[in-house]
């Protein structure tokens, strides 16, 4: 390629897949995923390194063979790759993580119609070298990871009083009549939640939708 | 296994456990669909289509082939053999087939039909509702009657919200949003409210 491995050009690439076109805040994609695991922060941990893996992986196989591909076919190519992907993660989750695999449900599966993925290997691992499209897919995996696991948190503390399971709320302040907020554990919470988190980031980046 | 299973499985798919408003699916296309209310009924619409008919595909896929033992009636040695992990490339595989062979059977036999709903067709194939609606059928061991009527409740529940959405999106063109909230902040919260609304109807029974 005759460029450093992280030139600027692909320290643009990452910074944008993280902030300035994250792909939830700022594409618009993935949000079924971002509010549907987040109960607790260990299943958002989890989907995080699973779509992370999924999208960083299915860029660099669709970068490879991005010149074999008969542009008529492209999705089902595609839909292949990442569902072979996916079913790995599956497998392993349910071999050494039966629990998380429990409570994720049909979420990993639904890492195949994540729009990240297909949306990233659209838009950029078509067009890409495997390097750079292994940047953007790794940037942008980050980016959702950010999201999740913000919101992991802040649900998990204020929905069930707990961090990855431990207590982290005194058992003094429930003397004093502290409740967990119960909505924050059903889905309106995290609706609310993402709909904040979202205000802020475009507050912050600047980021106007017309 | 009466009339009343079946209704009260409708209603808990449309109103109690809505595949949008309670397990958030199909999420990106509603947020990028209810700009306009014509949009939203036409993919609406479209979905249901597509989800009354992958949801018993699916079930008769999984049954017939890749369940533990399914392929008993092809031979009675392949009594053991598991293919449940080919479930979810399958099962995407059916759904992208079937709204190709959708499209085209309704532009052959209704160009109107067609003409409205044409360019949503292939977008739904990624859609996760569809794909959602499926593996809940799997994971929930539904039988074929019960898929259908999921998979047609599932469809209702989510063209029901994306409507709603639409129309209230519509009025909010007037109001004076704060910019960084405007276009996806304001439709989550939005949609924290709808589905606030959505729980009230938890225990409906008949």
């Amino acid at each position: 390629m005759g460029e450093a491995l992280l030139s600027s050009k692909n320290q643009k690439i990452l910074k944008d897949g993280f902030w300035d076109t994250n792909p939830i805040t700022f594409q618009i994609l993935g949000i079924c995923s971002a509010l549907a695991v987040t109960t607790q922060l260990k299943a958002a941990i989890v989907m995080s390194l699973g779509l992370t893996f999924v999208t960083a992986g299915s860029n660099v196989v669709i970068s490879l063979i991005r010149n074999f591909i008969p542009p008529q076919i492209r999705i089902i190519v595609q839909l292949t790759v990442v569902s072979a992907l996916v079913i790995s993660i599956d497998q392993l989750l349910r071999a050494y993580m039966f629990d998380v695999s429990k409570q994720l449900s049909v979420f990993v599966g639904l890492i195949i119609t994540n729009c990240i993925v297909m949306g990233r290997l659209e838009a950029f691992a078509m067009g890409n070298p495997p390097w750079k499209s292994f940047l953007d897919g790794l940037a942008n995996g980050a980016g959702y990871s950010a999201i999740l696991i913000l919101i992991g948190i802040v649900r998990e503390i204020l929905g069930s009083g707990t961090l990855l399971g431990y207590h982290v709320i005194p058992a003094s302040v429930y003397a004093q009549g502290y409740v967990n907020n119960g909505m924050m554990v059903l889905a309106p919470g995290a609706f609310f939640l993402l709909g904040i988190i979202v205000w802020i980031q475009r507050a912050i980046s600047g980021y106007k939708e017309s | 296994m009466d009339i009343v299973h079946y209704v009260n499985l409708a209603i808990k798919a449309i109103f109690v456990e809505n595949i949008l408003l309670a397990f958030f699916l199909g999420n990106c296309s509603y947020i990028a669909c209810s700009k306009k209310i014509d949009t939203a009924i036409g993919l609406g619409i479209a979905v249901i289509f597509v989800m009354v008919i992958c949801t018993p595909a699916c079930w008769a896929v999984k049954h017939f082939l890749l369940a533990k033992g399914a392929l008993q009636w092809v031979n009675a040695n392949l009594n053991g053999v598991d293919l449940s992990f080919l479930i979810f490339i399958s099962f995407i595989a059916i759904i992208a087939a079937m709204t190709q062979i959708i499209e085209m059977l309704i532009e052959k036999f209704s160009p109107a039909l067609h003409g409205a709903l044409g360019i949503f067709l292939p977008l739904i194939a990624v859609n996760c509702a569809i794909l959602g609606a499926a593996l809940f059928m799997d994971q929930r061991n539904y039988n074929f009657m019960e898929s259908v009527v999921f998979g047609l409740g599932g469809g209702i529940g989510w063209a029901l919200a994306i409507i709603a959405m639409a129309a209230i999106r519509k009025k909010l063109a007037y109001s004076n949003i704060p910019a960084p909230l405007r276009g996806l902040g304001i439709t989550m919260l939005l949609s924290g409210l709808m589905s606030m609304g959505f729980m009230c109807f938890a225990g409906i029974r008949l």
